[in-house]
């Protein structure tokens, strides 16, 4: 499997997204003439704004020419809207990348089915969500040297938001699978492999009990599948997958899925390696990169205290960077360094640092590093 | 005392041929192992002294496993009278698929089965009997408690927990269709009475077992009105039962946290596609399907055990099968049945012939030599007397 040989600090810096030869083609945004990026930025709810200001800090240490375009984005204080949605749309038809934390659902329902989070990801039809679960290089769990790519259908499936109360007592969600979303996520999942050099690609579903609509979603992915004989293809039913990852993990390579499933397993896998702390992703359209934290969870209880960790958002923006200028990779190094050394371990790490303590640790190899 | 000295004459010829564990270990902790899944005041079905279960062997494996377990239980003396009986789909008389009708009569009297794997033919044109069963006996509560089990090490230390899952509805509910072509619909069904009464199980089984706290899994901040309704059923419940702690908590945190430290939970009730993942979770996190138990639970007092591995027809009739997961949910079934002393006799055997090592079956451990599941019972039957001799004072 792959990464178990060779530096771990290898692949973070050689990873060269560039989506320019994919179908979902993501043109380099237009240079500007002082050749500074605009990306937009979406802090969200609990943490989101914390982790925000490390992500600003670490980049004008590092001089990192990206200026960002901040928008505030609440459903639970009320600051969610149709115009400021379309707001946020407009500026990413300018700015094609964001970066963004997450939006919370807050429970009580409201009269509105789809979450806010929801209905952005549709205005922006960001269908694919990547999330890459490798292994810490200094930090060890039970299962070491991991690197899965998980992909994950994001606009259908479970979470369509058509629920309905036909009797009084009784009701009913509706799953809605489509034949062309379930190609077009299993495309994108074979491209990826394809592009980064992954060997297998499983499809992940519970077809034996629903048989028309996973059923459907496995079909597409057959099909797909044929398209592209270089890569392994295989599938798996959910709750052995999930059994499987916690006894062998090393088995599996790309994992593809739709909804529901894939918010399972990103978030197994992100335990797998560390917690939600350590895992980058990102959420792709045919025109747009949304990058953000592969578990998605406000972490509202850290707010104020300093403790979260910001090496997911971190190794986001390291990886946002690579999209936008592919030269500038010294900001993946240093968070990697950062947590080699183990006195800026944040809480969830085992550690006592604080955010700011790491933030300081990043910032400082930053201004260290030997001058290209 | 002639009794003290052939007690433990016999103590030392066990020690000799090794059966015999003189380590410590605390019986408080391997009792709470497999509890009890509903507190029976009067035992069922008496005749002779002797209650009568159903057991449904099955298929590939199944009848192997099921002979040792009813040998183990011979030698362990439970006072239980076997009716075996076999479950094949037929054809009822309005065309629906059903039992056959004496398994039916058997488990309505007995009330009380152990079941071994089934299998599911594809495209046998009638659906698994799984849910036949299911479907016949209303079972709505599967219940599975994961210990770690000592002797048979996994990367998870310290895992105790039980998984209760709602088994008639929710996403398996079946129901599906074509609205044009190339868009399918499935249909997730929650309803007020499933979902209330899976709650009321689940806390009747947490205050029947000393349980400190049931967690509600759920996915309400997207599916707002059907976890919507599941977890306001729970919260409902929960004020009928203060002595236990209800908590709430996300689908994608419980993966989370349980991966990373599976001792924070404890009982964790859910809808039915959440509870047959987290279930299967958990079971990994233990060692696998090879020994985990289950129980099933439906209305009008039945109950059926199982053990929820394949029928593995690859190595059946080998002699290669490990009984471990069917033998942990028949334990089960006596703590349910109130043969709490029993139960604790077979569960300590088991638990110390893992930990002996010296017979453990090929499905658990990837390389092992070929074992008789017929020695691993004389083993077993060797350690009862030993356990009998030495908790009571034989003369």
């Amino acid at each position: 499997p792959q990464g178990l040989s060779g530096a771990r600090l290898q692949p973070l810096c050689v990873r060269s997204l560039s989506l320019t030869s994919s179908r979902n083609a993501l043109e380099s945004p237009p240079a500007r003439a002082d050749s500074t990026f605009k990306v937009t930025m979406v802090p969200g709810d609990g943490v989101g704004p914390e982790l925000m200001t490390a992500v600003k800090e670490v980049f004008k240490a590092g001089d990192v020419p990206v200026e960002f375009e901040e928008f505030h984005l609440s459903e639970v204080q009320n600051m969610a809207s149709e115009e400021k949605l379309n707001e946020v749309l407009g500026s990413m038809k300018n700015n094609r990348v964001a970066i963004k934390g997450k939006i919370h659902t807050p429970m009580e329902y409201k009269g509105e089915l789809a979450s806010y989070e929801m209905r952005l990801r549709r205005k922006l039809d960001l269908f694919a969500n990547v999330v890459h679960v490798n292994s810490l290089p200094g930090y060890s769990t039970r299962h070491n040297n991991l690197d899965l790519v998980i992909i994950r259908e994001q606009t259908e499936g479970e979470y369509s938001s058509l629920e309905h109360e036909s009797v009084a007592g009784v009701v009913e969600c509706l799953k809605i699978i489509t034949r062309e979303k379930s190609r077009r996520i299993a495309k994108f999942a074979f491209d990826y492999a394809t592009k980064k050099g992954r060997s297998k690609v499983t499809a992940v579903h519970k077809a034996n009990i629903m048989k028309l609509g996973d059923g459907l979603f496995l079909q597409s992915c057959a099909e797909v599948a044929e398209l592209y004989p270089k890569i392994k293809y295989e599938n798996i039913i959910i709750d052995n997958c999930c059994m499987q990852l916690v006894q062998n993990p090393y088995q599996f390579d790309v994992l593809v899925m739709p909804n529901l499933y894939g918010n399972i397993i990103d978030n197994l896998a992100a335990g797998l390696v560390g917690g939600a702390g350590v895992v980058p992703g990102e959420s792709y359209s045919a025109e747009y990169a949304v990058f953000e934290t592969g578990a998605r969870h406000p972490f509202a209880q850290a707010v104020g205290r300093n403790i979260a960790n910001p090496t997911a958002m971190l190794l986001s923006a390291a990886n946002m960077l690579l999209v936008l200028s592919p030269q500038n990779q010294c900001v993946s190094v240093c968070v990697s360094l950062c947590v080699c050394v183990s006195q800026v371990r944040t809480r969830d790490l085992g550690g006592y640092s604080t955010t700011g303590d790491f933030v300081r640790a990043v910032v400082a190899n930053l201004r260290h590093r030997p001058v290209y | 005392m002639a009794g003290n000295a052939w007690r433990s004459t016999i103590l030392k010829l066990l020690e000799r041929y090794g059966a015999w564990i003189t380590g410590q270990r605390k019986p408080e902790e391997v009792s709470r192992v497999m509890g009890a899944v509903k507190s029976q005041t009067q035992p069922r079905t008496f005749s002779r002294g002797m209650q009568t279960v159903t057991i449904i062997p099955g298929d590939g494996i199944g009848p192997e496993i099921s002979s040792a377990v009813i040998k183990i239980f011979e030698a362990a003396k439970v006072p239980i009278q076997w009716e075996e009986r076999n479950v094949t789909a037929i054809k009822g008389p309005g065309g629906k698929w059903m039992i056959p009708p004496e398994a039916k009569e058997s488990m309505d009297k007995s009330k009380i089965g152990l079941k071994g794997p089934l299998k599911t033919p594809i495209a046998a044109g009638h659906p698994s009997m799984n849910l036949l069963l299911r479907k016949t006996f209303d079972l709505y509560a599967n219940v599975r408690p994961c210990v770690s089990i000592e002797g048979y090490k996994t990367p998870y230390t310290d895992v105790d927990l039980v998984t209760i899952r709602e088994n008639t509805e929710g996403e398996y509910s079946g129901i599906e269709h074509v609205i044009v072509d190339g868009v399918v619909q499935s249909i997730k069904l929650i309803t007020e009475d499933a979902s209330r009464r899976i709650a009321e199980y689940a806390f009747e089984y947490a205050r029947n077992n000393q349980r400190a706290s049931v967690t509600a899994v759920h996915k309400a901040n997207i599916m707002r009105m059907s976890d919507g309704l599941f977890l306001r059923k729970c919260r409902e419940v929960a004020e009928n039962f203060k002595d236990v702690k209800f908590t709430e908590m996300y689908l994608d945190t419980v993966c989370l946290n349980m991966v990373q430290d599976p001792t924070k939970f404890d009982v964790l009730v859910m809808p039915n596609l959440y509870g047959d993942i987290l279930s299967d979770l958990c079971a990994g996190l233990i060692g696998g399907l090879g020994v985990t138990p289950s129980g099933n639970i439906g209305a009008n007092g039945v109950a059926i055990f199982e053990s929820v591995h394949g029928t593995a027809p690859d190595i059946a009739g080998k002699d290669m099968a490990n009984p471990t997961a069917l033998l942990l949910s028949a334990v089960m079934m006596l703590r349910h049945m109130g043969l709490h002393g029993h139960a604790k006799k077979i569960e300590t055997a088991c638990f110390d012939t893992i930990r002996d090592k010296k017979v453990w079956s090929r499905a658990v451990q990837y390389t092992a030599l070929k074992k008789n599941p017929v020695s691993e019972s004389v083993t077993l039957i060797l350690l009862f007397i030993g356990i009998c001799l030495s908790k009571f004072n034989v003369v």
